[in-house]
């Protein structure tokens, strides 16, 4: 039991890696920007949070330069393509080399570099007592994991309830209508594509600083920058679904880590712990349950005739004759 | 033409009513075309001001330049005596003028309320949806502009959307309101609505420009009338009252143009194509067609009439195989082809010209050859063994350039560059030169200028004589009336009825009877009024 | 209605290069390199003399092969950045045609090789299917798919390095016996002196030949007029009667048969026995980058694969070591801006013609 809740408090520390991924580029998503450059901002976040911390001593500024490195690198995606109305998809894929490139280089021999100290963690007085899941998600966990459970409602509030969500959502889904009334177009897709950097600049120094801190270069990610693409869709632009997912992803990633090290298992031997190479099978999972469950989202979606915001992944062109 | 000498002798200025705005000597221009070239316009207070001119006149530009989407080269705006300079559509909105554009500007994934507080500073962060949804529902009571605010604007009829449109700008507190072509999507009963709202809000004061292109429309709720040819003013302000059909048509085309087609008489052949009960779903997964009938003879011209959006579109697919049906059949030639492919109707001649010439009719950025080769690339001469002849093919290309007129340096062009009536001869060339046995024509003439419409009516008629069954659905019922044999009216996926048009063209009833089919009346109902009121 | 001039978009595109490489400099001296010495090192390392002009050959032909695998997806605007993973699959299925062993050790290289061959193309193929497939029949994003796909097969192949054809414990096989290495220059260095030391393999020859076909598939075939139909306007494609979903299966599949056959010719010509870490090098990545570069044309894409493979041949030699990836970045980066140019120019020369 106690084995489980651990893998379970772990991996919800993990999934909030996923989470402000997710939540940042459904942000993006939602104003008709598709960026696939995630990996390669979350990438540049956690060097850029690891080192900041590493020189000044402290964390929460090296998570304050993770955010800004991050939504910086975003903007060269926004300007090709809202500005230069590029496509988006090859954009987005060179995002992911640049961020990747940029973040090799200048993160140079910083996985040799001292300690650091890390982001500080703490549990909740009452919430941590209740039996089970007090102490998978209010027990000694990073302060960015609460942050990260008061996020997700405020995230869904302001898309569905508040005038600029409503404006958000009115960008993705027909910015001609939103220019005729007085909508900045362009200012909107800049902020959210911006935002969804700054979210994922945030998601890698919550692991280079908190859930497996360090620097290890490409691998610090290890891909969770293209899981937290797929579950938008899983998500079908909804931050609630993002959670659920986030967290399930994380909890596996956490089991397949975890469940390799005891010798026993559920009362029997371990057959993870005595046959180590079934881990490369395990470490498949994430990967393969990511395909799946693009399966099930696009399915679902098909099923409902809901999807994507009608202008994702299209430039918005003004004033074109013939508006 | 000098504005200012006009301006004096404007018989608008002179009679002392109220302006509204006053637009001196706009020219906006666009890559290779002077859309507006010093157009002066004025709008009075409490009228109805009819913009009327073909398609491409400048209308629409013109007004977008009042709208504030567009910003002019040159000239001046005044409205409400001041000077005005509009960079973005919320000015104009500011000083009191809403433009609603043909295609709606609306949110589809929105509701009706939140689609009219798009873009205002009220709320400020909390939406408060339910405190706004009933202040909508006032407002639309009191214009007699029925919709429920809560309902999605995707679930609405294109007449309610319309409505919202219009209480969009109400909310604003618009008293300029700008409609572009407005009755282009609605049935004659709704176009009444629409006139009686349109007169409700000129009787509270406010003041509409009606553009349009359709005479008797502009004639019946129009209090004036400025009438624009290829970017000039041809007519200023006119008394809709004191002027004529026929001297606003001469206005607006600059010659006596008579719809005289050169239609032969044409006995029918065997039946080519025949629809049995067909059911199909739209992609919204909604029912668009309910069980509808019709067939097409060899030799003859079917027009399909309707409201847009009856189903037109989807019948079009079934029949070309790009739709599935859910019930009841499609037979060409004897041959069942629906729920089958869209090759196999091409590899039975089934030719189709799609309403979308860009989005479906053409790849853009492939070249003339390429395009005109879409349906021949898989049979011989072009094809050898899995490979193109690409000399077959660019000898064929240029033998359509030849004949069908299409004006390119070469068959290598991409056809992006093409214009539109190049493009839709691109297409005509390409789905004639198969020799087809029905010809499926999808709104062939929209947005073409009047020469090319009448190159492409020329077509369809000689390929009605050389015996190919035409099925041609359209929106314009002068177009349909004077080119068919019979006629066929689509109302919410199913025929009403059918009118057949003798060597005697069409008539004045025969109009009646299919603008009562087209808003929902079947032919026997309206056969059975006639009858009854004779008794 | 006249296109710009034939040479403006490779001037457009060299241009784009030109920018990259000042920026690239530009981050490079930022990190406390010398930009001028990285790049005379670079150009001195790859084209210095005939044995590093063959060292950068070598290195450019698994590019050239991931490259068209990209060219003729991208053609049909299908997605598939999962070439690195096809490649991986096609060296592990030409590895295991030695390592199970299907074929004995000492068959002739006439039988070897051309097994070798199909088993690295039918991997590639078999991984280019599922993402196409799932595109195919439930609209399964194929960037997302097809890269999963590629750390499913690290995973797979180091299950087997480690678990299964393991030499003394470490993370590779042993390595393949000669009858199954593609022929190299230097093994003609008896009759031709100057060949020795060269390592130029077969492959390159197989890159060229797979450029040619592929090229002729594209602008002379029925398929390829399909393709380019569908990758142009798959709505039309669709009202001109083309099947999509078994094209979009059928091209993913010969996307990854490409990549398969680039991961075959590099460990059967180059790195002679299973290992993950030559191998998933980030061939399949640049591959992205020089299809996008050559404008999708498989025989432009012969001359750029060369440039690159300079690029990442010097680059292993390079301080900082991120150097090579992070400026194939900011190429590919002024590359999608400077399409820019490209439309931009259209307009006015359009603009022109009409007034």
């Amino acid at each position: 039991m106690q084995a489980i809740i651990n893998i379970l408090q772990a991996g919800v520390a993990s999934g909030t890696v996923l989470l402000f991924a997710t939540v940042g580029e459904l942000f993006a998503e939602r104003s008709g920007v598709l960026n696939l450059g995630v990996e390669g901002m979350m990438l540049i976040g956690a060097m850029s949070g690891y080192s900041v911390a590493l020189a000044t001593g402290n964390p929460w500024l090296g998570v304050l330069v993770a955010m800004l490195a991050a939504g910086l690198l975003s903007q060269i995606h926004a300007f090709i393509a809202i500005t230069l109305q590029a496509d988006q998809v090859v954009s987005g894929l060179a995002l992911t080399f640049l961020g990747a490139g940029i973040s090799l280089v200048l993160g140079e021999g910083l996985s040799k570099a001292g300690t650091v100290s890390l982001l500080p963690s703490a549990s909740i007085p009452l919430l941590s007592q209740i039996p089970f899941l007090g102490p998978i998600f209010f027990k000694e966990q990073s302060y960015l994991v609460y942050i990260g459970y008061l996020f997700v409602p405020m995230a869904w509030y302001y898309i569905n309830r508040t005038r600029p969500g409503m404006h958000l959502r009115a960008v993705g889904e027909y910015p001609a209508a939103a220019d005729a009334l007085g909508i900045n177009v362009y200012r909107l897709r800049y902020l959210y594509v911006f935002i969804g950097g700054v979210l994922a600049g945030l998601a890698g120094a919550t692991i280079s600083l908190a859930v497996s801190p360090g620097w290890f270069s490409e691998m610090t990610t290890g891909g969770q920058g293209w899981i937290a693409v797929g579950l938008v869709i899983f998500a079908q632009w909804d931050p609630f679904r993002a959670a659920v997912g986030s967290y399930a992803f994380g909890a596996l990633r956490r089991l397949i880590l975890d469940i390799q090290g005891p010798t026993m298992l559920l009362g029997m031997r371990n057959p993870f712990y005595y046959n180590p190479y079934w881990g490369f099978f395990l470490q498949m999972l994430p990967y393969a349950f990511t395909i799946i469950v693009l399966v099930i989202g696009s399915r679902e979606a098909v099923r409902k005739r809901l999807g994507a915001p009608a202008a994702l992944g299209n430039p918005y062109i003004r004033g074109e004759r013939g508006l | 033409m000098d504005t200012l000498e006009r301006k004096t002798t404007n018989p608008s200025v002179a009679e002392g009513a109220t302006l509204f705005v006053e637009m001196n000597g706009i020219v906006k221009r666009f890559p290779g075309v002077l859309a507006n070239d010093h157009v002066d316009f004025v709008l009075r207070h409490g009228e109805i001001h009819a913009l009327l001119g073909e398609n491409g006149a400048g209308k629409s530009t013109l007004m977008n330049v009042l709208a504030g989407l567009y910003r002019p080269e040159s000239g001046t705006i005044l409205v409400k005596g001041k000077v005005v300079n509009f960079s973005s559509p919320r000015d104009a909105i500011k000083a009191g003028i809403g433009m609603i554009h043909q295609h709606f500007m609306l949110v589809p994934s929105q509701t009706v309320t939140e689609n009219i507080l798009l873009g205002l500073d009220k709320p400020r962060f909390r939406l408060q949806l339910n405190e706004y949804d009933h202040i909508v529902a006032d407002l639309s009571e009191r214009f007699g502009l029925k919709v429920e605010p809560r309902a999605k604007v995707w679930q609405l009829s294109v007449g309610e959307q319309q409505r919202v449109e219009i209480l969009k700008m109400l909310y604003r507190g618009t008293d300029i309101l700008i409609m572009d072509e407005p009755t282009a999507v609605l049935a004659p009963q709704e176009i009444e609505d629409l006139f009686k709202t349109l007169r409700a809000m000129v009787a509270e004061g406010k003041s509409i420009i009606f553009i349009s292109h359709k005479l008797h429309e502009v004639m019946a709720i129009a209090d004036r009338v400025t009438v624009l040819r290829k970017g000039k003013v041809t007519a200023a302000g006119l008394d809709a009252r004191k002027t004529t059909l026929q001297e606003l048509a001469r206005q607006m085309v600059g010659r006596e143009v008579i719809f005289h087609l050169d239609k032969k008489l044409n006995t029918p052949g065997e039946i080519v194509l025949e629809v049995e009960d067909v059911c199909a779903e739209n992609d919204k997964g909604l029912q668009a067609l309910n069980g509808l009938s019709l067939d097409v003879r060899a030799g003859e011209i079917v027009g399909l009439a309707g409201v847009a959006g009856n189903g037109q579109r989807e019948l079009a697919q079934v029949i070309t195989g790009l739709r599935r049906c859910t019930d009841g059949c499609v037979i060409l030639n004897g041959e069942v082809i629906c729920n089958r492919s869209a090759l196999v109707g091409i590899q039975r001649g089934v030719s189709h010209i799609p309403e979308d010439r860009t989005g479906v009719g053409t790849a853009p950025d492939l070249s003339v050859t390429d395009n005109v080769i879409m349906k021949q690339y898989r049979r011989p001469p072009i094809a050898q063994h899995g490979m193109l002849n690409m000399q077959v093919a660019t000898k064929f290309a240029n033998e359509l350039k030849e004949s069908y007129d299409i004006i390119v340096p070469n068959v290598e062009t991409p056809v992006r560059l093409l214009s539109g009536g190049n493009l839709q001869r691109v297409i005509l060339a390409r789905e004639i030169s198969g020799q087809p046995s029905l010809m499926v024509a999808v709104q062939p003439t929209r947005g073409l200028d009047v020469g090319a419409i009448e190159g492409v009516h020329r077509l369809l008629l000689s390929q009605r004589e050389s015996g190919a069954a035409i099925l041609l659905i359209s929106e314009e019922l002068e177009e349909l009336l004077s080119l068919s044999d019979r006629v066929y009216v689509i109302y919410e996926g199913r025929i009403m009825g059918e009118v057949k048009i003798g060597a005697g063209g069409s008539s004045p009833e025969m109009i009646d009877t299919v603008g009562l089919m087209m808003t929902g009346t079947p032919l026997e109902q309206i056969r059975k009024g006639e009858a009854e009121r004779n008794v | 209605m006249k296109e710009p001039p034939r040479w403006y978009p490779a001037a457009v595109s060299l241009g784009a290069i030109m920018v990259a490489l000042v920026l690239g400099g530009i981050l490079i001296a930022f990190a406390g390199g010398d930009p001028f010495r990285s790049y005379a090192h670079i150009a001195k390392a790859s084209f210095g003399n005939l044995g590093v002009l063959s060292d950068t050959i070598v290195k450019a032909t698994p590019i050239l092969l991931t490259s068209l695998a990209c060219s003729i997806a991208f053609r049909m605007k299908l997605w598939n950045i999962g070439a690195e993973g096809q490649f991986i699959m096609g060296a592990f299925g030409a590895g295991a045609i030695v390592l199970t062993p299907i074929l004995p050790a000492d068959t002739s290289p006439w039988i070897f090789i051309p097994v070798m061959m199909l088993a690295g193309i039918l991997m590639g193929a078999i991984w280019g299917f599922f993402p196409g497939f799932l595109k195919a029949r439930f609209n399964v994003n194929e960037i997302i798919s097809t890269l999963m796909m590629n750390y499913i097969a690290i995973s797979w192949v180091n299950f087997f390095i480690f678990a299964v054809w393991t030499e003394g414990g470490f993370q590779m096989s042993p390595k393949f016996p000669e009858n199954a290495w593609l022929p190299r220059l230097l093994d003609y260095a008896k009759t031709i002196p100057i060949f020795s030391g060269l390592t130029t393999h077969l492959g390159l020859l197989i890159g060229i030949v797979a450029a040619i076909v592929l090229w002729i598939v594209i602008y002379r075939s029925r398929w390829g007029y399909e393709i380019r139909l569908i990758g142009d306007n798959p709505r039309a494609a669709q009202y001109a009667g083309i099947n999509i979903t078994r094209n979009t299966v059928l091209v993913m599949m010969l996307s990854g048969a490409l990549a398969g056959l680039g991961g075959m010719s590099e460990i059967t010509g180059m790195v002679h026995r299973l290992q993950t870490t030559p191998l998933a090098a980030g061939y399949g990545f640049t591959g992205i980058i020089v299809a996008w570069l050559a404008k999708l044309n498989p025989l432009v894409a012969i001359l750029v694969s060369i440039l690159f493979g300079a690029l990442l041949l010097a680059g292993r030699e390079i301080q900082p070591s991120g150097v090579p990836k992070m400026i194939q970045g900011i190429i590919l980066v002024c590359l999608i801006a400077s399409d820019f140019l490209m439309r931009y120019r259209v307009r006015i020369v359009r603009a022109g013609e009409e007034a």
